[in-house]
């Protein structure tokens, strides 16, 4: 069937003379041949992404020959449509969206008279599947959210330190008081729990002090938790519970890198700059007979950042 | 033979009709209407990369010994996520081009997604009837911020581990039922017994894009529905639409433009790094490294966490930690529900009930104009808070300073971007020739050294706009141009 015959009333054929018909370019022989250039350049980076992954695994190569092939075909095909097809204006016209009056009414009268007369007449039946569909919805409940995790409990209030828990680094060593020099800091962990996230705690040596001295905190840090010139504080951060990893000698401060909150190690890890709201929780320290470090208990309050059930 | 297989088809489907409509479909031209085609086919090149990750990514936290090629890794404790993540970036070929072109096709993504709403916003594209599209857009803009997260969240490297924690918090925030829902979306206590990284991989593969795809059809169904919008010009009405037909003239260029943003994601890939987690290395939730920042996207919402005052409230036995909670939740949530209800409160204001399919410029809409440029000022605002740490450090100013600065900021700038977008606005409206395209000036000297001024000749765009419209004609007559009456004179019009 040819163009001429197609039995459309609305399509009649147009010259291929039409203004709209001809392309936009001045001189479409030149951009043609652009395009076909782009489209060369194209194909070819895709033979080359064929031997570029041949040869190895070069990413750049990879990326520049496959890169190069969509480039390249891109233009061209863009080039094709933009400057050498019918360059129109064409036209189409759009119709609202509203129906008639009639049918909207007709529709409203399907849901409120036909479909209401029948909820009308049996409300029985109505409640009862509503308050079925209803129970439903929240038996689904249970397997869908209740099954995904325990109850908080008390969780959020307890670590796992203990009153003699060891203070032990991430390599297993068990830390005694010569471990560290004036200013340095440890994150330590009780004994068997290394590597747990609520227990993490950091330890600073804050003076040079004999195994029974108290270093002299201010409030609110309480100086008979510390020992040796040691101080340990919760590594979680109380805003969002970052690890609380940057310690400045200098200042003797506690950065959060997270969001730059700033503690003041001296007085408490009380928060002294940033969007924390809270001091860190102190571990009360002690120095044994031996020279190692333990907790003489948990921390007084709960750790890291703030919760609804957190008096 | 093309007939005898449409006419199969047609047969038994009833194609013709619909088809030819769907073929004759006008797209008006406009470079800012290829926004959204960006991100339409930065989400192609998602799905493309994101299946090829899939084959040899591993949803596992379970602990492993590094046996890789990347040397400094080797012999040590890892997860098999973080482990596979790095495998398939250097030992799956072409795995590290995929995983870098799939971040950057996020990043593009977003960004697009970004541009194309306030494309949509400014021109007031949003107004009736096209109100649902512009929900279902936000939708989708929401989802590819959660799937974003969740997808950077996967490779388990420090960094990523580091905005998981964050999340914990953030949910944990929630009044009353937060640390029930971070246990449930944790299955336990931050870090959780590895459950989450399964949890996010099944979002971020499944459920979330298909959310995304699913609005992706609505979105343009509503578009062939409702039709496109045109900026007003010749012989362009409210009824109407003008420009080139779907077939085979925007085909063709669309069809280039998806290769060529394809081309552009993957040249970035092979040559911008991104995210390079072998130097980051495995999570451990007590490891933390200087200047962490999440992908741009979330940036505006950690820069509202750095600024915001350390506002708890603590009374009746109970915590309310509201410099996490308003920044984290209640800050976004109010910014997207403000995007979802505008056009609503726009018509309520502006009274105006009419159907809009003309576009407007945004000078004639001073007040809508300087809205929407406070809001970009306070997103952009608080998304440079999010590095007050590198500005201070860059900088040499105390990190208090740059607080302040930003916390007075955000509050001042977008006022003073409003009054000043209304005025600019108002003035441009005011001014002569303002937007109307310019032919370039002349200038010619004669021999007795006189300056004349002439317009140049026409730019073919120019001589574009001249012509008349007509419907996009179905049949050609392949006659010669030569032999027909009279050329350049249009024989039939249907």
């Amino acid at each position: 069937m040819s163009a001429a015959q197609r039995k459309d009333p609305s399509v009649t054929p147009v010259s291929l003379s039409d203004p709209h018909l001809q392309p936009l370019a001045k001189h479409p022989e030149r951009v043609q041949v652009l395009a076909s250039l782009a489209m060369v350049v194209g194909t070819l980076g895709f033979v080359g992404f064929a031997i570029a992954y041949w040869v190895g695994n070069q990413s750049q190569w990879l990326a520049a020959t496959f890169g190069v092939g969509l480039l390249g075909l891109g233009a061209g095909v863009i080039a094709w449509g933009k400057y050498l097809m019918a360059q129109g204006p064409f036209v189409e016209e759009r119709h609202d969206f509203h129906s008639t009056d009639e049918e909207r009414s007709a529709l409203a009268a399907a849901i409120t008279e036909r479909g209401g007369l029948e909820v009308k007449r049996r409300k029985v039946l109505g409640g009862l599947f509503a308050l079925g569909s209803g129970i439903m919805a929240v038996v689904l409940l249970f397997p869908l959210v209740r099954s995904l995790g325990p109850k908080p409990g008390r969780t959020l209030f307890e670590t796992n330190w203990r009153k003699g828990s060891k203070l032990v680094a991430v390599d297993g060593r068990e830390v005694t008081v010569d471990d560290l020099v004036v200013g340095g800091v440890l994150t330590v962990f009780p004994e068997g729990y290394i590597g747990s996230s609520p227990d993490q705690t950091i330890l600073i040596r804050l003076a040079d002090q004999a195994p029974d001295e108290h270093y002299p905190l201010q409030p609110p840090g309480n100086p008979s938790w510390t020992a040796g010139g040691y101080v340990a504080y919760s590594k979680m951060c109380t805003h969002l519970g970052c690890p609380v990893g940057l310690y400045q000698e200098q200042t003797q401060q506690l950065v959060c890198p997270c969001h730059q909150s700033i503690f003041n190690v001296a007085s408490g890890a009380i928060p002294e700059f940033g969007p924390a709201p809270r001091p860190l929780p102190q571990l009360p320290i002690t120095v044994d007979l031996d020279g190692y470090l333990r907790a003489t208990g948990g921390f007084n309050q709960a750790v890291g950042p703030g919760f609804w059930e957190r008096p | 033979m093309i007939d005898t297989t449409l006419n199969w088809v047609d047969d038994r489907l009833g194609i013709a009709k619909g088809g030819r409509t769907f073929l004759d479909k006008i797209f008006p031209d406009h470079w800012s209407f290829m926004l959204g085609e960006i991100a339409l086919y930065s989400f192609v090149v998602l799905l493309g990369t994101g299946v090829f990750l899939s084959l040899y990514y591993i949803p596992s936290a379970h602990e492993i010994i590094y046996h890789g090629s990347y040397l400094p890794l080797r012999g040590q404790k890892v997860s098999e996520a973080y482990a596979s993540s790095v495998g398939l970036s250097f030992d799956v070929k072409s795995g590290l081009l995929m995983r870098q072109a799939h971040h950057w096709a996020a990043d593009i993504f977003l960004g697009s997604i970004a541009v194309h709403m306030a494309r949509v916003f400014f021109t007031g594209a949003f107004r009736k009837p096209r109100e649902f599209n512009w929900i279902v857009g936000v939708t989708m803009l929401i989802l590819g911020i959660v799937n974003g997260f969740l997808g950077y969240s996967l490779p388990d490297d420090l960094v990523s581990g580091t905005g998981i924690r964050i999340a914990f918090s953030i949910v944990e925030s929630i009044p009353v039922v937060g640390s029930y829902l971070g246990f449930f979306l944790f299955g336990g206590n931050y870090p959780g017994n590895g459950d989450i990284i399964p949890r996010f991989f099944l979002l971020h593969i499944l459920i979330v894009p298909a959310l995304i795809a699913g609005l992706l059809g609505a979105h343009l169904g509503l578009l062939v529905k409702q039709k496109h919008t045109q900026f007003p010009g010749k012989g362009k009405t409210e009824h109407n639409v003008v420009g080139s037909p779907m077939f085979p003239t925007f085909m063709a260029k669309t069809t280039g433009f998806l290769f060529m943003v394809t081309g552009a994601i993957f040249l970035l890939g092979g040559f911008a790094q991104i995210n390079p987690i072998w130097q980051f290395g495995q999570y451990e939730p007590y490891q933390i490294s200087y200047a962490v920042q999440p992908d741009w996207y979330m940036g505006w919402l950690d820069g509202a966490l750095r600024i915001m005052p350390s506002w708890e409230w603590v009374g009746w036995g109970h915590t309310l930690p509201l410099e996490v909670f308003l920044p984290a939740v209640i800050f976004p949530g109010l910014i997207f529900n403000i995007f979802i209800v505008w056009p609503f409160i726009e018509s309520h204001k502006t009274k105006d009930r009419a159907y809009h399919n003309l576009l407007d410029r945004p000078r004639d809409r001073p007040m809508r104009t300087a809205a929407g440029a406070a809001m970009l000022t306070l997103l952009f605002t608080v998304f440079c808070a999010s590095s007050t740490d590198v500005l201070a450090n860059f900088f040499q100013i105390e990190l208090n300073y740059v607080l302040w600065f930003f916390r007075i900021a955000v509050i001042a700038f977008p006022i003073i971007a409003y009054f000043v977008t209304y005025k600019i606005c108002q003035e441009m409206r005011h001014a002569e020739g303002v937007g109307k395209r310019k032919r370039a000036s002349v200038v010619l000297r004669s021999d007795r050294g006189e300056y004349t001024t002439v317009a140049s000749e026409p730019r073919p765009g120019d001589g574009h706009e001249e012509l008349e419209a007509m419907p996009v004609p179905v049949s050609i007559d392949l006659v010669p141009p030569e032999l027909a009456t009279g050329a350049g004179v249009r024989r039939v019009l249907r």
